[in-house]
Order: structure tokens, then sequence, then C-alpha cells
């Protein structure tokens, strides 16, 4: 490991000028944080995505768990039906409703996430 | 008694003030004892929710339901593990973004009303008692059907420990008590599980349903617990003796409510639409009202943390929620002597012993699961006493005074006398019932204030404090007919009952009526909240 002959003159660091060194020049940071029109719109836009999202996946486990009761109901032949020994609702109930929730929920921080970093990067556009 | 139970509770016991202990070490600030100064990683705050939230309900009562009634109310699980989807999708982030500790918190960031921040802080304080109390009887009623003592101890017992282990450790050395005991209850339910499936492979796979009717495995004595008629048409009366020889049919007993072939193994046998729908609607929306699930997510540093933790919590929950029903389906073949008694809450107590007989290993494992049974009752009263105990502390001691940790040791003790001297004097109430009715006023109170106050701009606190009023009311007051009142039947047993299914409807129409006829009231820094709550953090100043 070889040692740096001419270590570079220190400086002092002062974290709290790290907000302030800030590019004066930012606009949509400004309308976010004045509550001007296009600020207010912005984070209308960045609400109703989230909300069209959170409600797009409820509506996933609503079709396949919440007909289930229905379904069972009106074709009870459905709840008869066995796989491996197993009758079909004690499979789907017991078991795979679990995975299929956390797969929804894997989804939705996914994709929640990309809307986030979507709006980050608009606010963040240099040549606004 | 089984001589290895007593030093398996005292282990959990002593491991869980240890462990308080070496938490109490970190804690020396008000911010340590309420949120663990922020500090908490999302997979140590994931198994601390997971662990707080399985309650003697879900180690218990779950496997006892499926004893009884059978696929009917596997709904239990799978909603009470969805309830933390709901809380992902529409709560999670915006509600860590917005700095809210606890739910009154949130009524006063988001309405600027301080009578909605009273009337939220009054449903907190009932919805944890109305959760507190049945995980004190729990204890109580696990103590009396393990050791033959008296109830009062085991409820007491519960109670002292979580008090002092509160009161003295505060949030951070909670948050490593609570991840300890999800871990222990996994590891009480799933090893003794294998063995159990390895026992039943060794005999022959016996039917869960015999065509016949169930038969008892070996030579039983059953107490009978309460005057009845068998299906042979004998009378027995309570404390009558009755013994059966292995491979006797088991009679069905009049007084217990339980299911048999079909009725028991396909779904609409047990409960009827209204009720099963009602239910879903009551654990799907009623997790994210719970209070003692809320508080943990102010101790995630940031709003993506939150989501993350969510998310693993639904996977360690969902993880949890496939053992019970197995402890309940095997209970139907080596325990048929509880749909006898009606105490099907035991079946995961006395499964080991009765199917791998009263050898060392099946010893060993009652004693593993009875330990996972305490580690149950002591998270989930934890969890709860801590937040009933931020309300109290928050809401009406540190109004005037700036809070101290003594303060907040004070509102512990307020918050468990309560609860406590109930669990005492009222033991009869049945758990998984209660428990479910603390899910339905939580859906119908604080399901409908956080997800129009978070995804609805419109939301005013006259409108949020008319639906909490009438829609939660509603609840409450159907919690109280059902547990004082008399006993109901036909209809109004199911809509009292299993209320969600028209109380949460009513508190988000009347919310949303309230909001539109006084939409002048709404507040006027809306849009600041709105950004607050839902721009990630990286753009914040």
């Amino acid at each position: 490991m070889a040692v740096d002959p001419s270590p570079l003159p220190r400086t002092r660091v002062v974290l709290a000028d790290a907000t302030a060194r800030r590019d004066p020049a930012d606009r949509t940071r400004t309308d976010l944080t004045e509550q001007t029109p296009v600020g207010e719109a912005l984070v209308k836009g960045l609400v109703r995505a989230q909300l069209a999202l959170a409600l797009r996946l409820a509506a996933v486990v609503v079709a396949g768990l919440g007909t289930l009761p229905l379904l069972f109901a009106v074709a009870p032949a459905v709840g008869r039906f066995r796989v491996l020994g197993v009758p079909l609702p004690w499979l789907l109930l017991g078991f795979l409703s679990f995975p299929f929730l956390v797969g929804v929920g894997a989804a939705y921080v996914h994709w929640a996430e990309r809307n986030e970093q979507d709006f980050t990067a608009l606010i963040r556009r240099p040549d606004r | 008694m089984n001589p290895y139970l007593l030093p398996g509770l005292v282990v959990v016991v002593l491991l869980t003030v240890a462990i308080g202990a070496y938490g109490l070490r970190f804690a020396r600030t008000t911010s340590d004892f309420l949120v663990a100064s922020r500090s908490v990683s999302p997979s140590w705050n994931a198994a601390a929710i997971s662990g707080e939230y399985l309650s003697a309900a879900s180690f218990l009562g779950v496997a006892g339901l499926v004893l009884r009634y059978g696929v009917d109310v596997l709904w239990y699980p799978v909603g009470f593990a969805a309830g933390y989807l709901a809380l992902l999708l529409f709560v999670a982030a915006p509600l860590r973004r917005s700095g809210a500790f606890t739910l009154p918190d949130f009524c006063q960031v988001r309405l600027r009303s301080v009578p909605a921040r009273r009337l939220a802080t009054l449903f907190v304080l009932f919805i944890g008692c109305l959760y507190l109390l049945p995980q004190l009887q729990g204890a109580g009623l696990t103590f009396r059907t393990l050791t033959g003592g008296h109830y009062a101890w085991g409820a007491l017992l519960v109670a002292v420990v979580v008090t002092g282990n509160v009161a003295f450790g505060g949030m951070r050395a909670i948050t490593f008590v609570q991840a300890f005991q999800y871990w222990l209850k996994l590891t009480a339910l799933a090893v003794p599980m294998i063995f159990l499936i390895l026992q039943w492979q060794a005999d022959a796979r016996p039917a869960v349903t015999p065509p016949a009717g169930a038969v008892f495995p070996a030579a039983t004595t059953v107490v009978i617990e309460q005057d009845a008629v068998l299906d042979s048409g004998r009378a027995v009366h309570a404390g009558e003796t009755l013994s059966f020889a292995a491979g006797d049919p088991v009679p069905t007993v009049s007084a217990v409510d339980a299911g048999f072939g079909d009725g028991w193994l396909l779904p609409g046998g047990q409960k009827s639409l209204f009720a099963t729908y009602s239910l879903i609607l009551a654990t799907f929306l009623g997790t994210m009202g719970l209070p003692h699930v809320l508080v943990r997510f102010y101790t995630n540093p940031d709003g993506s943390s939150a989501r993350r933790t969510t998310l693993v919590v639904l996977a360690l929950v969902g993880l949890f929620y496939l053992l019970p029903t197995l402890y309940g389906v095997l209970g139907r073949i080596y325990t048929p002597q509880l749909l006898m008694t009606g105490n099907t809450d035991a079946v995961v107590l006395l499964l080991p012993e009765a199917a791998l007989g009263h050898g060392h290993l099946g010893r060993l494992l009652g004693a593993l699961v009875t330990a996972g049974a305490l580690a149950a009752f002591l998270s989930t009263s934890s969890g709860l006493l801590t937040s009933v105990a931020g309300v109290i502390f928050t809401d009406l001691l540190r109004s005037g005074r700036n809070g101290s940790v003594r303060d907040f040791r004070l509102a512990t003790l307020l918050a468990a006398v309560v609860p406590t001297g109930l669990a005492l004097f009222v033991s009869d109430m049945d758990v998984s019932q209660v428990v479910g009715l603390a899910f339905a006023v939580a859906a119908s109170s604080f399901c409908p204030l956080l997800v129009l106050g978070i995804w609805w701009r419109g939301l005013t606190d006259t409108g949020a404090i008319a639906g909490l009023i009438t829609g939660g009311g509603a609840a409450v007051a159907a919690v109280l007919l059902t547990v004082l009142g008399p006993p109901l039947d036909g209809w109004a047993a199911e809509v009292i009952g299993q209320p969600a299914a028209w109380t949460v409807p009513l508190a988000f129409a009347v919310m949303i009526g309230g909001s539109l006829l006084t939409g002048r009231r709404r507040p006027d820094d809306i849009n600041a909240t709105m950004l607050r709550l839902h721009a990630p953090e990286s753009l914040r100043t």
C-alpha cells in the first residue's frame, strides 16, 4: 500500500453549508414550497398517480380474493374441487392467498418508488 | 403437569426483561422512549411490528376457530394479513411523512383541529382497551388450562411484566423485545408442526373428516363444561365425566357450536355471505386503524423505508399464518374432545402432547408452544400499552408542561390499570370475537379518517368529526351491545355481531358528505400538507 507522498492541504468542512450551496435558481423547488399554481399542479399530479396505482392494485386484490365468497356461493362445485387431495378453498385461502398478497405489495412498492423518482426528476430538471 | 412448562415460561419472561434492560442502556431521552429516536432498521422494525401484531387471537384463536368452524374462518388469517396490504397501499409512506406519532397527532397535522384530536384520542383509548382486555384474559385462561391455577394470576403476571417493561424501557427496548418475540412465536409453531406432520404420516395419514364421523385417536376422558344433550339423545350435566376408548365415535354436544362433515370442509357451511364480507371488510381495513400498529411507523427514518418495512411485515405475517390453520386441521384428528368441551382456543397448547404422546418429545414441544403463547400475550400487550400510554402522555399529561420520562412512566401505569382491572372481573368474554370487534371499530373510525385525510384535500374537520361520531359511534354501540347486552339471534345477531359491512360505508359517506357541506372549513395550508404527505424526503430542503 503506497503512502500518499503529498497530502492535500486540509480544509474545514461545515456540513450546514451543504444546504446553502444548492442552486439558488431552483425555480421548481420554489414553486413547490411557495404554493404557486405550478407547484400545486405538480403535487396534484403526484397524488393522483399514487392514488391511481393504489386503487388499481386494490382492485386486483378485490378481484382475486374478494370475489371468492361469492364464487363459492354461486358455484358450490368449485368449492368441492380438489387439488392433490386438498379442497380448493382450503388451498386458496390457507396457502396461496399469502404469497398473492406479498406479490401485490412488492409490485406496489416498485411502482410507487418509480412514481416518486419521476416526480423528483421532474423537479430537479436543470433546464427549467 | 408438564415438567418443562415452568422453565420455558420463566425463560421467556427473563429473556423479555433482559432484552428490555439491554435496550434500556440506549434509552436516555424522551425521544428514545417514544420513537426509539427513529434509528431502527426496516428489518428489525418489521420483525417488531409483526411480533407486536401476532396476538393471542392469532396464536391461539385462529387455530381454535379453524378447529371449530373450518374453511369459512380462514378469512380471519387472510384478513389479518391483507390489512397490511391496505396499510401499505393507502397509508404507510404518507403517514410517516406527515410526522404524526399517534392518530390524534395526524388529526392535528391534517385537520388543524383540536376537537378532532380529542375525539381521536377517545377512540384510541377505547380501541386500545378493547384490544388489551382479551390479551390479558387469554393469558389468564391459558394459565388456568395448563396449570390448574387461578385465572387472575395469569392475567396479573402478564400485566405486571408488560407494565414494568414498557415503563422502564419505552419504545427503544420494546423494539428489540418485539422482534425477538416474533421469531419465538414463529419457531414455537413451526418446529412442533414438523413433528406433528411426521407423526400424521407415521399414523398412515388419518382422514380429517372421515365419512363415518370422527373417532377418538386414543382413550380419552372428557369433562363436560355446560349442561347439554349428546347426539345419542343422552342429557349430560356440567362437571360430568365421560370416558371413551380409542376408536369410539366422537359425540356432538348441543351446547357447543361447531361444524361437522361438509359443513366444516366446504365454504358457506358456517357463515352467511353477509357475515363473511363484513369480516373481510373489518380485517382488511381495520389494521390501519389499530393504534399500536401506527405508532411503529414513526420509528422508520423516511417514507420509502416505511413502505419497505410494511412489505416485510406482510411477508412475515403471511408466513406465520400458514401454521395456525394446520393446527386447527390436525386438531380435528388428535384433539376431538375440545369440540365436546368448547375449549377450542386451547388446541395449539394441547395438540403436541395429544399427537406425540406424553414422552419427552411431546412435553418439550408442548412447553415450546406455551412459551410462544406467552410471547404473544407479552408482545401485543406491550405494543398496545406503549401506544395508549403515548396518547395519554402527549394528550392528557403533557398539556401545559414539557413531557419527561417520568411522565411517560406515569402514563404507562394509568394505561395499564383500567384493562387489568377489567380483565380480573370479566373472564367469560370470547377472545377472538372481541378482537374482531376491535377491528370493526378501527375500520369504521380511523380507516376513513386516514384514507380520506391522506388522499382527498376536501376533508374538513367538521366532516371528519361527524364521520367519526356516526360510523365509529355505531360500531362502538354494536360492540357494547354484543359484549354487555342480551344474546341476539337471527338477522339482528349478524348485523350487530359483524357490524363492519354497514358501519364502514356509513363512516365514509358521512365524512365525505359532511366535508362537502363545510367546504369553507378546509385548512388554509392544505397544499403544503399534501406536499408534505406525498413528496419524497429527498426534495425537502
